[in-house]
């Protein structure tokens, strides 16, 4: 018995324009709400978005990190902090240091950048490798964990020990510093 | 027309979920049955939480609306919608009014990949338990929102207390889940992910994880328990609404429909890390005694849903036999026997073999759930209210120490498989 209506791939144009059109808006509201509050829970919108990226990236453990450490983690901590400093005086405060000059520059220069690779890469002298992914979205999790500890493939072990071990540092130097005795 | 039935057949032959044979109508069906059977779920919940702390308390518990209080939760959600629905002149008008959706928003996401059986689930993710753990500690944003944007001080003490406990007890129980995981790799050679994976590596090691490396699978489904009572803001560490000190915490001042929707996110959630629970470590859609071979088992298991809607049904019986005979009782009466009368045919039904292979393990997986279910109201009915200083100890000195060593020996003894079978061959000869 063969359906015969077909499913279109998810991993559309479509979805892409959504989900970075969803990035941009929320990034656009981080930097320009006065309230913190409203700036942390656009960037949550943000970093949704980004995981709904990697998931057309077929890279789902990636999203899923992405969502557990980013959206559930870091971000309760930023309103926890958030919530704790006095908003009022904040609301006060000069949101824009008016440094528009030097602003402008730094855009032109960045969006200038981007349109020199956008139009290089559609020549045919790609600065990015062309094409899929290599590995499937059901072996992601896998590919990871062997690039990581596989004995013959994984090349990225001392890297991601030396990562830790610069945030373990980092934990511990904030407890020093916020707890006069320890 | 041909085409669309013969779309809606094509899924009946196929061994996967909806959601993995990618058929569009029997997702939104199974969307569809997953929530509505989840706020049915919420309901009876409800009647039955009220109804049991009344019975652990030497109470009657609701009793006037409908035969022994049965029409309370409906009554009750009627009140809630007609209630007026007050936002607070100083409130952040915006969040306020997002918040809820958050928390309901969270918990209902999660249930995408619950695996009730083989096939019963909306879809199969390749990483499904870290899903579920992400979606489910987004509620935490709904919490911590629903508090600033009140604007008022016991919802911010409430939702600050939410952060600090659901932040300190997502560690613990990661750490216990990722024991599992490690635990799914064992004779395959590559671990899962994957909820129905997770559920399907116990049935081909024959074992229950709890069982795993006995004491370790029961530690780890320990300190799963605790932490997860913890997240889902429950008796013993409900601190973020405790009413002798906050009112009601992070909701004070929410009324009508937006508090129930927390009430709603509530309870589903304590649904859904049941649910992680009992697919982690009791097997999930599995049968009790997995390892019990045979068609004869087999069929002997298969009883159980329909004798257990049986027993219900004789309950009703019993009761409406008990029932007063004045004339007032009259209605109450047929409608109790009536209700016996439904749940008595679901159980006959439940006796035919077509159906009764089909419903076997959503059955478990449900019976399982409804377990941790009556052990919520049971925290609650028995254990007092821990203090804060006590909470954060409890998640920070014990069980993160706990979990880290059981992430360590779980992955010794997992890599020296042989040797632990030797040591348990000779503790018991």
């Amino acid at each position: 018995m063969n359906p015969t209506i077909t499913n279109p791939p998810v991993a559309t144009p479509f979805f892409f324009y959504l989900l970075a059109a969803t990035m941009v808006i929320g990034g656009i509201l981080v930097v320009t709400r006065k309230n913190a509050i409203h700036s942390a829970m656009a960037l949550i919108t943000t970093l949704l978005a980004q995981a709904g990226l990697y998931l057309m990236l077929y890279a789902p453990f990636v999203a899923g990190v992405q969502i557990i450490l980013y959206a559930g983690g870091i971000m309760v901590l930023f309103l926890f902090v958030i919530m704790l400093i006095n908003l009022e005086r904040n609301m006060k405060e000069p949101q824009f240091n008016k440094q528009w000059l030097v602003g402008i520059v730094a855009a032109t220069a960045l969006g200038g950048l981007f349109i020199a690779v956008y139009t290089s890469a559609s020549k045919g002298k790609a600065l990015f490798p062309e094409g899929r992914m290599t590995y499937g979205e059901s072996q992601n999790t896998q590919a990871i964990a062997g690039l990581l500890f596989d004995r013959s493939t994984g090349q990225y072990m001392f890297a991601f020990e030396i990562a830790s071990l610069l945030l373990l540092v980092a934990i511990i130097g904030a407890v020093v510093m916020a707890k006069k005795r320890i | 027309m041909h085409e669309l039935i013969l779309y809606i057949q094509s899924y009946l032959d196929s061994d996967k979920t909806p959601g993995g044979a990618g058929n569009i109508f029997w997702v939104t069906v199974y969307i569809l049955l997953v929530f509505g059977g989840l706020s049915v779920a919420v309901i009876a919940m409800n009647w039955l939480e009220r109804k049991i702390l009344a019975h652990m308390q030497v109470r009657l518990g609701p009793m006037r609306v409908g035969p022994h209080g049965l029409l309370q939760p409906i009554a009750d959600a009627i009140k809630l919608l007609l209630k007026e629905d007050i936002i607070p002149a100083e409130a952040d008008k915006i969040v306020f009014w997002i918040a809820p959706f958050i928390v309901v928003l969270a918990a209902f996401t999660v249930f995408v990949v619950v695996p009730f059986g083989p096939t019963h689930a909306i879809t199969d993710m390749n990483i499904g338990i870290l899903f579920m753990l992400g979606v489910s500690s987004l509620s935490v944003l709904g919490i911590v929102t629903a508090g600033w944007a009140s604007n008022s001080h016991y919802p911010l003490i409430g939702a600050l207390r939410s952060s600090a406990q659901m932040v300190s007890y997502e560690v613990a129980m990661g750490l216990a889940v990722v024991s599992v995981i490690m635990m799914t790799s064992l004779e395959s050679g590559t671990g899962t992910l994957s909820m129905i994976g997770i559920v399907q590596s116990q049935l081909a090691q024959q074992q229950w994880f709890i069982f795993k490396f006995f004491p370790l699978g029961l530690i780890g489904f320990g300190i799963f328990a605790i932490a997860m009572v913890a997240e889902t803001n429950r008796a013993p560490f409900d601190l973020p609404e405790a009413e002798s000190e906050l009112t009601a915490g992070f909701h004070t001042e929410y009324s009508g429909f937006r508090w129930s929707l927390f009430f709603l996110a509530e309870y589903s959630a304590m649904i859904a890390v049941s649910s992680i629970a009992v697919t982690l470590w009791l097997g999930g859609w599995l049968r009790p005694f997995p390892n019990w071979g045979g068609s004869t088992w087999d069929s002997i298991f298969s009883f159980f849903p329909g004798v257990t809607f049986l027993l219900f049904a004789a309950m009703c019986f019993y009761n409406t036999a008990r029932m007063p005979k004045h004339p007032l009782f009259k209605i109450q009466t047929m409608g109790l026997a009536g209700f016996g009368a439904v749940l008595g045919l679901i159980g006959l039904v439940l006796f035919v073999p077509a159906v009764r292979d089909r419903v076997g393990d959503i059955f478990w997986f449900a019976a399982k759930v409804a377990g941790f279910m009556y052990l919520y109201i049971w925290y609650r009915g028995t254990f007092p209210r821990y203090r804060f200083d006590q909470l954060m100890k409890v998640g920070w000195k014990i069980l993160l120490p706990m979990g880290l060593a059981l992430l360590i020996l779980t992955a010794v003894v997992g890599m020296r498989a042989d040797l632990w079978a030797q040591l348990r061959g000779a503790g018991h000869p």
